[in-house]
């Protein structure tokens, strides 16, 4: 899932000022899954923009929202999202509150309109049962070795992304650079014992093909 | 037969007890520190450690003392190196001139995360780690040819030495660990500081195996404040056993400040001792930033120094 948050309100209304009117969109896959900008917070937002720019604004904002089920759809987005914007009146802008990629596909579709980022991408992660805490899990390396490390990941979760570790500032079970937060690398070994697979742990992982992750990345499929 | 480029090594495999110290190469343009300290452990030690950007804090480039104190003061250097502020080429390139200048130990190192250092805005680099360091080093070494398998002219002549921690836990971790770089290729291993007998038998009962020399940590102690740096903060994990506590703040109770210092060169003496006779370490590595000079006596009074 991609983490999100969203921004704050000043930001979002000091963005919005020079508009008369707003299409709010919401996206009900990561970011509404975690209540950050799916279809209820759209709404809410949309409240929320009518009220300060009256109050501080001191203007009549046209508000409008919609939701789309996947922002970083191509195809819904433009269905979704087309008539809306043929309505709408003056100056027009559109604050996503989807991701990165949810706000750059709205901009791909429709280039004559601004985007705002209603929120920040953090991640890619999940939120843990233990402590309702979202955690990055993974960084997109392209080059998936979990299989091999118990199904913990050291390039997103080991601070140095080690392929080798633990390091030497590992600290009863600790990362040297949070005492709070696990070392992967203890993680890693714990879970490899258990499965009796300790021979993956000697194993000697050769320093990574960075050329993998030079961006921009593209895919063309196979 | 394997080939001996260094002093170091050549002791290390001859049974005799070695002893080996650590200088930083420091925040400044003046190398006399290093000379000085060097000149003053020459007579004691096998060879220096020359840190690099130790706790990530920016130095001077360690390849330039450690290259110094070799033709100046005519003391073997292990040129330490860490993986968190170059990328590859950078290393490959520091480790060609390092060969170049006579450089001939080497102590692969991962390097302490820069958020501990004292420019913690800075980029991680981290592109390798101690692991492929010295696969690295290895491939230079024995083939010839740097990571990708570009040829090198001239011969690389390194032995390549590890860290490993005796403090820490779980030990069967830390033993894991020294075994994928056994399995590598290493010469020789230098421990954190230990103060725990106990602890530095067991880790040395289970490194045996691998037959590579050891050289255990000894740290003598400045301060209570140091002291307890060690328990709570260092990186790593050092366990002290509470007589040591005691004896260190008696010492201060009943002596002061300098009397913490006396006490920990005995300490620090003993300890050496019962490595000596009790264990099949190597020899030790002693480490005393700042205070070089406690070296020499600390030397001096185990008696193993003829």
């Amino acid at each position: 899932m991609i983490v999100l948050k969203q921004k704050p309100l000043e930001w979002i209304l000091d963005a919005v000022k020079n508009y008369d009117s707003v299409l709010i969109v919401g996206c009900n896959g990561c970011s509404g899954i975690y209540q950050v900008g799916g279809e209820k917070q759209a709404e809410a937002m949309k409240l929320l923009l009518e009220m300060a720019s009256e109050i501080k604004l001191k203007k009549n904002l046209e508000v409008e929202t919609c939701t789309v089920l996947r922002q970083c759809d191509r195809d819904l987005v433009a269905s979704s999202l087309r008539p809306l914007i043929r309505r709408m009146k003056g100056h027009k802008a559109i604050l996503s509150m989807a991701c990165g990629v949810g706000v750059q596909t709205i901009s791909e579709i429709f280039p004559e309109i601004p985007v705002i980022p209603g929120c920040d991408t953090l991640f890619i992660g999940m939120r843990t049962k233990e402590f309702g805490e979202f955690y990055e899990f993974c960084r997109a390396c392209g080059d998936c070795i979990l299989f091999e490390t118990g199904g913990i990941c050291p390039v997103t979760r080991c601070a140095k992304g080690l392929l080798n570790g633990p390091c030497g500032g590992m600290r009863e079970g600790k990362c040297e650079v949070d005492p709070e937060r696990d070392c992967a690398w203890v993680l890693i070994y714990e879970r490899l014992k258990a499965q009796g697979r300790l021979d993956l742990f000697i194993k000697f992982r050769p320093p990574r093909d960075h050329r993998i992750t030079i961006g921009p990345r593209v895919w063309r499929g196979e | 037969m394997k080939r001996i480029y260094s002093r170091l090594m050549e002791e290390l495999l001859s049974g005799k007890f070695v002893f080996t110290a650590e200088i930083e190469a420091g925040k400044t343009t003046s190398l006399d520190k290093v000379i000085e300290a060097a000149k003053m452990l020459k007579n004691y030690v096998t060879a220096i450690n020359i840190t690099d950007n130790p706790g990530a804090c920016a130095h001077m480039n360690p390849l330039v003392p450690a290259y110094v104190i070799q033709r100046d003061v005519g003391v073997e250097a292990v040129y330490q190196i860490t993986c968190r502020d170059r990328n590859r080429i950078a290393i490959i390139s520091d480790l060609l001139a390092a060969a170049a200048l006579g450089i001939r130990n080497v102590l692969a190192l991962t390097g302490d995360h820069v958020t501990m250092g004292d420019n913690p805005e800075a980029k991680p680099v981290f592109d390798l780690d101690s692991a492929s360091l010295v696969y690295l080093i290895r491939r230079m070494v024995d083939e010839g040819v740097d990571l990708a398998g570009n040829k090198i002219e001239g011969e690389v002549k390194f032995h390549v030495g590890i860290a490993a921690n005796p403090n820490a836990m779980p030990l069967e971790l830390e033993i894991l660990k020294i075994e994928r770089k056994v399995r590598l290729g290493i010469d020789f291993i230098q421990t954190q500081c230990v103060f725990d007998m106990e602890l530095t038998k067991e880790f040395l009962r289970e490194v045996k195996k691998f037959n590579v020399p050891v050289l255990v940590g000894i740290c003598p102690i400045r301060s209570i404040g140091m002291m307890k740096w060690y328990i709570k903060e260092c990186p790593g994990g050092i366990k002290i056993p509470m007589e040591i506590q005691e004896r260190l703040l008696t010492a201060r109770e009943r002596r002061g400040k300098k009397g913490v210092l006396e006490e920990s060169i005995e300490i620090s003496a003993e300890l050496i001792k019962e490595i000596r006779k009790t264990t099949s370490a190597a020899g030790v590595h002693i480490m005393a930033i700042g205070f070089e000079w406690v070296i020499p006596q600390i030397i001096e009074r185990t008696g193993l120094k003829c």
